[in-house]
C-alpha cells in the first residue's frame, strides 16, 4: 500500500547524505545474542533488561524526542524500526547514505567493563540489523569513552568494516574532551580516517549546566550548546588539533547559532593569553574551520536560511555544515529538512560534498570488506 | 628626518625601559642586552599605554606540552589585553602583518660626535664623555 507521505518532497534531497539518524535499541533482548555468557547472566540476575536505557538527555516522551507523525502507533520506541526509518526518511528522500548515531545507555554505564560489553553488543547489533539490511546505511562506533583502553579496543574491532565511518562520543562525558588521556582514541581515529562525532547529551556525571542542576528539561536542552562550546574550546586549547592535524570533529545536534558568539570570544581572548597554550598557533576560528564540522539540524534560528548564510560569511567557509534530519527527533515539519532558498552551490555542499569530504570511509564502503574483528 | 637625543645609555640599563616624549609623541626606549629599540606608547589594538606593559620572552611549542622559551625580554605585552609585540620589529605575535606598533630607528652615538652634528637634544645637554641614544624621526 502506498504511504500517503511517499509522494516525496519537491526539494532536491535526492542522493543527500543524512549525517544524523537515530536507531533505537528496542529492548535489551536484541543485544543478548551479542553478550557473552557472563553478561547474559548478569542481565537476568541484575534485572538489567527491565531498565529503560534510553539516554536521559532524550526522554522518550519529550516532544522533541520524536516527531509526532513519526511516532510508532504500537508504543514501541521511536527509531527502533528500520522499515519506518526507510519510509519516513531514507526512501522518501532517496538518500545516498545515512549515518546512524545510536544513543543508548551502553555508553554511559558507570562500570567500564559493562559499558564496553554493551557498546560492543550495540555495534554488533547495528552491524547485523541495520547496516546488513540496508546498503545505504553507515554507522558511528559507540564506545565506552570513559575508559580509553577499552574504547580503543572497540574502535580497533571495527577498523576493517568501512561501514563504520565515525566514533561517537557524548558532549558531556566524564572529562573535557581535550584531555591527553583521551588522545589514544583520537590517534586511532585519525589513523583510520574516522571523525570524532560529538553528539548532544550527557552521561550526567556532573550537572548538565555549568552552574548547577536544572529543574526542567528545557534548561538541560538549552545548555547543550554551552557544552559544545566548552568541548571545542577544550580540544583547541589542549592542542588536540596540533597533535592530530588530520583529525576531524563533527558536532552533532549542537544547534548552530551559538557559533558566531563563540568564535568571536575564542579568537579575541586567544590573542591575549595565547602564551599559556603556545601550541595554539592560529586563531581558534581558523582551527575550527579546518577541523570541525556541524550537522545542520537543529539550526535554532528564527530565519534558518539567513542564519546559515550569516555563519558561512562569519566563518568564511561553506564546507562546515552537514545535512541531517536528526530522525526521529522533532526538528522540522513536513519535508523542510534543509532551509529553502540556499544558493545552489552551498546547498550542494551541505547535502553531499561536505559529508564526502568529512567521512573518507563513506566512499570506501562500496569496496569489499574484511570481516570485522 | 630629525635626529633626537633621547637618553644617555646609562639611563636605560639592560632589561629596562624609559618613556620619552619626542616631537609630542610618547615613545618607549628599551634596552635588550645592550641593544636599544624604540616603539610608540600606543597599542594599535585599543590605544593602551603599551610601553607600560610587562617585558616578556617568546613562548612557542613544537607540540602540546612542549614549551620552548626563547628571546627573553624581547617582547612587550600590552597591559590591557595582553597582546604581545616584538620589540625588534613592532609586529604583534598574533597578527604580525596586520597589527604592529610603530617602531623607530635608534643609534648609540658618542657625545663627541654629537656636539658637532645637527642633533636636537630636547631634554638635556650633551657632553663629550658620555654615550647617547639617538632617535631619528
Amino acid at each position: 500500500m502506498q504511504d500517503p507521505q511517499a509522494a516525496g518532497p519537491s526539494i532536491g534531497l535526492q542522493n543527500a547524505i543524512d549525517c544524523d539518524l537515530h536507531p533505537a535499541v528496542p529492548s535489551m533482548a536484541v543485544l543478548l545474542p551479542y553478550l557473552d555468557e557472563y553478561w547474559r547472566e548478569m542481565v537476568s540476575v541484575r534485572a538489567l533488561d527491565r531498565l529503560n536505557l534510553s539516554l536521559t538527555s532524550y526522554p522518550q516522551n519529550a516532544p522533541l524526542s520524536c516527531r509526532p507523525d513519526w511516532m510508532p502507533a504500537d508504543g514501541t520506541k521511536a527509531g527502533a524500526s528500520l522499515a519506518m526509518m526507510q519510509r519516513h526518511v531514507i526512501d522518501r528522500y532517496k538518500l545516498r547514505f545515512g549515518i546512524l548515531n545510536c544513543l543508548y545507555g551502553a555508553q554511559v554505564f558507570h562500570s567500564e567493563d559493562m559499558a564496553a560489553a554493551f557498546c560492543r553488543a550495540t555495534n554488533d547489533w547495528i552491524r547485523d540489523e541495520w547496516l546488513g539490511r540496508d546498503a545505504r546505511l553507515r554507522a558511528s562506533i559507540v564506545i565506552p569513552a570513559h575508559n580509553t583502553e577499552l574504547a580503543v579496543q572497540e574502535i580497533e574491532r571495527r577498523a576493517n568494516d568501512f561501514r563504520f565511518v565515525q566514533v561517537l562520543m557524548l558532549v558531556s562525558g566524564e572529562v573535557t574532551l581535550g584531555r591527553r588521556q583521551l588522545w589514544p582514541i583520537y590517534r586511532l581515529a585519525e589513523q583510520l580516517k574516522l571523525p570524532i562525532g560529538i553528539h548532544a547529551g550527557s552521561a550526567y556525571r556532573y550537572a548538565p549546566t555549568a552552574v548547577g542542576w536544572p529543574s526542567y528539561y528545557v534548561e538541560d536542552y538549552i545548555a547543550q550548546s554551552a557544552a559544545f562550546e566548552n568541548q571545542l574550546q577544550s580540544m583547541i586549547s589542549e592542542g588536540v588539533f596540533a597533535k592530530f592535524p588530520d583529525l576531524k570533529v563533527v558536532a552533532i545536534e549542537s544547534g548552530l547559532t551559538w557559533l558566531s558568539g563563540f568564535i568571536w570570544r575564542a579568537d579575541k581572548t586567544w590573542k591575549g593569553v595565547r602564551a599559556e597554550v603556545p601550541w595554539v598557533t592560529r586563531a581558534p576560528s581558523e582551527i575550527l574551520r579546518d577541523h570541525v564540522r556541524l550537522t545542520a539540524q537543529p539550526i535554532d534560528a528564527a530565519d534558518e536560511r539567513e542564519a546559515i548564510l550569516r555563519l558561512v560569511d562569519h566563518l568564511k567557509s561553506d564546507r562546515l555544515f552537514l545535512f541531517s534530519t536528526d530522525y526521529p527527533h522533532w526538528q522540522f515539519d513536513e519535508d523542510n529538512a534543509l532551509p529553502a532558498g540556499l544558493p545552489d552551490a552551498l546547498a550542494r555542499n551541505i547535502l553531499f560534498d561536505n559529508a564526502l569530504a568529512t567521512y573518507p570511509r563513506l566512499s570506501k564502503a562500496d569496496q569489499p570488506m574484511e570481516v570485522a574483528r | 628626518m630629525t635626529r633626537h637625543v633621547v637618553a644617555t645609555v646609562d639611563q636605560v640599563p639592560p632589561g629596562q625601559r624609559l618613556l620619552v616624549t619626542v616631537a609630542g609623541r610618547e615613545i618607549g626606549i628599551f634596552n635588550i642586552d645592550g641593544e636599544f629599540f624604540a616603539v610608540g606608547n600606543r597599542c594599535p589594538h585599543n590605544g593602551a599605554s603599551l610601553c607600560k606593559g610587562r617585558i616578556v620572552g617568546l613562548v612557542e611549542a613544537s607540540q602540546p606540552g612542549s614549551y620552548q622559551f626563547s628571546r627573553k625580554g624581547e617582547f612587550l605585552r600590552c597591559p590591557w589585553h595582553g597582546w604581545e609585540f616584538d620589540l625588534r620589529t613592532g609586529k604583534s605575535w598574533c597578527e604580525p602583518d596586520r597589527t604592529k606598533v610603530r617602531s623607530y630607528e635608534l643609534k648609540v652615538e658618542a657625545g663627541e660626535t654629537l656636539v658637532e652634528g645637527d642633533l636636537r637634544a630636547e631634554t638635556f645637554p650633551v657632553s663629550v664623555e658620555k654615550e647617547y641614544v639617538v632617535l631619528e624621526l
